[in-house]
């Protein structure tokens, strides 16, 4: 870590040079990868929608310590809101709403046009995108209400429930009114499309992307979108965790009745807190929805919400650094080891031993048991600052051991 | 000098079968160090959470500077300007000194998440504000040195010290002391003497829960004596030590239980 250091208020020559290095490194990234398969861009793809999750989840449980297990529901509700409101599917909404309540979907009809009937609705990503943010953080709210005074254990449970009882809802909201389209998903929820380019690439381009003349792969477009709106997480979680707002939330960690003696309305900061974690699932679940063209609600799982928590934990908790780190292995080794663990069998044993994808589980199981054992506080933590206390006991072990 | 600064009467608070305080009232002056005094268990801990929102009485009145108020929230009477400290110190012990007083300017400081994200001119006067003022109380109690060191480092008088700051951080009227002498040597609470009338004559008033009765007696202005949730006295430090029920509660009737 000597060479690169980001610590713009001491170093900030070297610290802006080091950013300068690993932009130019990931905006190579995709071009180098592509190389070797779409399918290694996707992966990161993905690995960059939850770098998003886990930095928004940072709010709750790394700021704030709330521990929210149910963090994937606004994913889904971010997820979900683009499907209705960008694929065919409010067509299929309209045609439920016609044997119980005829009067509003002349009503809807009359407002959105003919069209509406035949071909849902399909908002701009410019609209879906604040939306998914603020319907999101308005079901942030709504879990946060009922838990303003659960914590810990209590606070997990119920949290965990509200996880999943969205994804009950997506589950079964196809009846009476189709809203969700139930187990079987929304399907042709439409590609992101910025200033006219479609980053899924035109009809025929064979999902290329094409800037003046130059084409990429539709995946490549779509990293460097994401790539965006996590540089833009991070700048805003890393903002927000230096002002009022974050010290009262880490007031609240530290010490509830003290923050509460100290003037922090701590009903208001709590709600805050779930909501802006919120609003930042919402929008990753947007980008999810128009990247894959799909949601069911199996992508909703209890196992997703444990998922994320773990990178936040495994990273370092509260520590944003930490959290992107925590993103990019917990996301992205799955899928490495599931490209490697074959081969690598057949070139120890020349067969295969055990099966890859059972491998792949045990080994990614390991890896957290083995970081929470020598890393308990994540592989990058917070910094401590300051402990002369420490410094002073281990240079008395020194002085001990010469 | 006599302008009732503190007006509290009446107050009952009860948990379960147990009467914790029975029509406790205190009446503080602007500028005085009040004391509050008992023997364990009497009360006055329950008494300061009732006053500071903590706890909710079953019924009392309550009046600060000739305004009713209501210790619904903690937040509230915080905002109202009766600022406080633990018993049992209570820091943010993960932050740094500077930033536990920080904290403390929250209630008088109003950037919210546009200011947090976009750091437009007021959020950055703002802050830079709340950190000026936050060093200069550290420098005021004492340990402007220690600013960076987390505090959970700090040492055990530096972290009273250090919640005390962070309490006047709130720009209290009121300052409500719970036992800040609690486990401090003598040369601490010659300190910590200091310390509370560099306070006293700063302004504020200073309500003080102590056991230590040498303290209390050189310091405090008026005092209450508190037993079984009820108030057996008020009056000058002279007058209490001299007072029979005081000497009864602290050292027993004499007759022998």
């Amino acid at each position: 870590m000597a060479l690169f250091t980001f610590d713009t208020a001491h170093k900030p020559r070297q610290a802006w040079a080091s950013m300068a290095v690993l932009l130019a490194l990931l905006l190579a990234f995709p071009f180098v990868a592509s190389q070797f398969g779409n399918s290694w861009v996707r992966i990161i793809d993905i690995a960059l929608l939850y770098i998003m999750l886990a930095l928004g989840l940072n709010i709750v449980v790394g700021f704030a310590g709330l521990l929210d297990l149910g963090y994937i529901a606004f994913f889904a509700v971010g997820a979900y809101l683009t499907g209705l409101l960008a694929s065919p599917q409010f067509a299929a909404l309209l045609e439920s709403l016609i044997n119980y309540h005829p009067e509003l979907q002349d009503a809807i009809v009359a407002t959105f046009g003919e069209e509406v009937r035949s071909n849902g609705i399909h908002l701009s990503v410019w609209a879906v995108v604040p939306l998914a943010a603020i319907v999101a953080a308005l079901f942030g709210a709504l879990l946060g209400a009922p838990t303003l005074k659960l914590r810990g254990d209590y606070l997990a449970i119920v949290t965990l429930g509200f996880g999943e009882i969205i994804r009950i809802f997506m589950n079964n909201l196809n009846d009476p009114i189709n809203f969700t389209n139930g187990p079987q998903g929304i399907n042709l929820i439409d590609p992101i499309r910025v200033f006219g380019l479609s980053l899924a690439g035109e009809p025929g381009s064979r999902a290329t992307v094409f800037i003046g003349g130059y084409g990429m792969p539709s995946v490549n477009a779509y990293y460097f979108l994401f790539l965006l709106l996590c540089i833009a997480t991070i700048f805003m979680t890393g903002r927000l965790q230096h002002s009022r707002l974050g010290r009262a939330w880490v007031a609240i960690r530290e010490d509830e009745i003290a923050a509460k003696a100290m003037g922090i309305n701590t009903r208001n900061v709590k709600l805050l807190a779930f909501s802006m974690g919120a609003s930042f699932g919402g929008v990753a679940g947007a980008m999810f929805a128009s990247f894959q063209g799909f949601v069911s609600p199996e992508s909703f799982s209890l196992t997703e919400s444990i998922s994320v928590l773990a990178m936040v934990v495994l990273g370092g908790i509260g520590h944003i650094p930490g959290v992107v780190l925590g993103g990019v292995l917990l996301a992205a080794l799955p899928e490495v080891l599931r490209h490697v663990v074959e081969p690598a069998q057949q070139a120890l044993f020349g067969k295969v031993v055990i099966d890859a994808e059972v491998l792949r589980q045990l080994l990614y199981g390991l890896a957290m048991v083995l970081v929470m054992l020598y890393r308990p506080a994540g592989l990058w933590p917070s910094p401590v600052k300051e402990d002369r206390p420490l410094a002073a006991t281990a240079k008395d072990e020194e002085a001990e051991n010469a | 000098m006599n302008q009732v600064l503190l007006n509290i009467s009446g107050v009952n608070k009860r948990f379960g079968g147990l009467q914790a305080l029975t029509g406790v009232g205190i009446r503080i002056e602007k500028g005085q160090v009040y004391g509050l005094i008992g023997p364990n268990g009497a009360g006055k801990t329950t008494f300061f959470n009732v006053i500071t929102g903590l706890y909710q009485p079953d019924s009392g009145s309550f009046e600060l500077a000739g305004q009713p108020y209501s210790p619904s929230a903690p937040h509230a009477v915080a905002k109202a300007g009766i600022a406080r400290t633990f018993q049992n110190i209570r820091l943010f012990g993960e932050m740094t000194a500077l930033e536990n007083v920080m904290v403390g300017r929250h209630v008088r400081t109003r950037q919210g998440v546009f200011g947090a994200i976009f750091r437009h001119r007021a959020a950055r006067a703002e802050e830079a504000a709340i950190r000026v003022r936050a060093q200069e109380l550290l420098d005021f109690v004492g340990i402007g040195q220690f600013a960076q060191r987390t505090a959970r480092f700090l040492s055990y008088g530096d972290q009273r010290r250090l919640e005390i700051a962070r309490a006047l951080a709130t720009d209290p009227v009121l300052l409500a002391l719970d036992e800040p002498a609690a486990g401090m040597n003598a040369t601490e609470k010659v300190a910590l003497r200091e310390l509370l009338v560099k306070i006293r004559d700063a302004g504020v008033t200073i309500l003080l829960i102590e056991h230590d009765v040498k303290l209390m007696m050189g310091l405090c202005d008026r005092i209450s004596v508190l037993e079984y949730g009820k108030l057996i006295a008020e009056g000058l430090p002279a007058e209490i030590q001299k007072n029979q029920a005081v000497i009864e509660a602290y050292l027993g009737s004499g007759g022998g239980h």
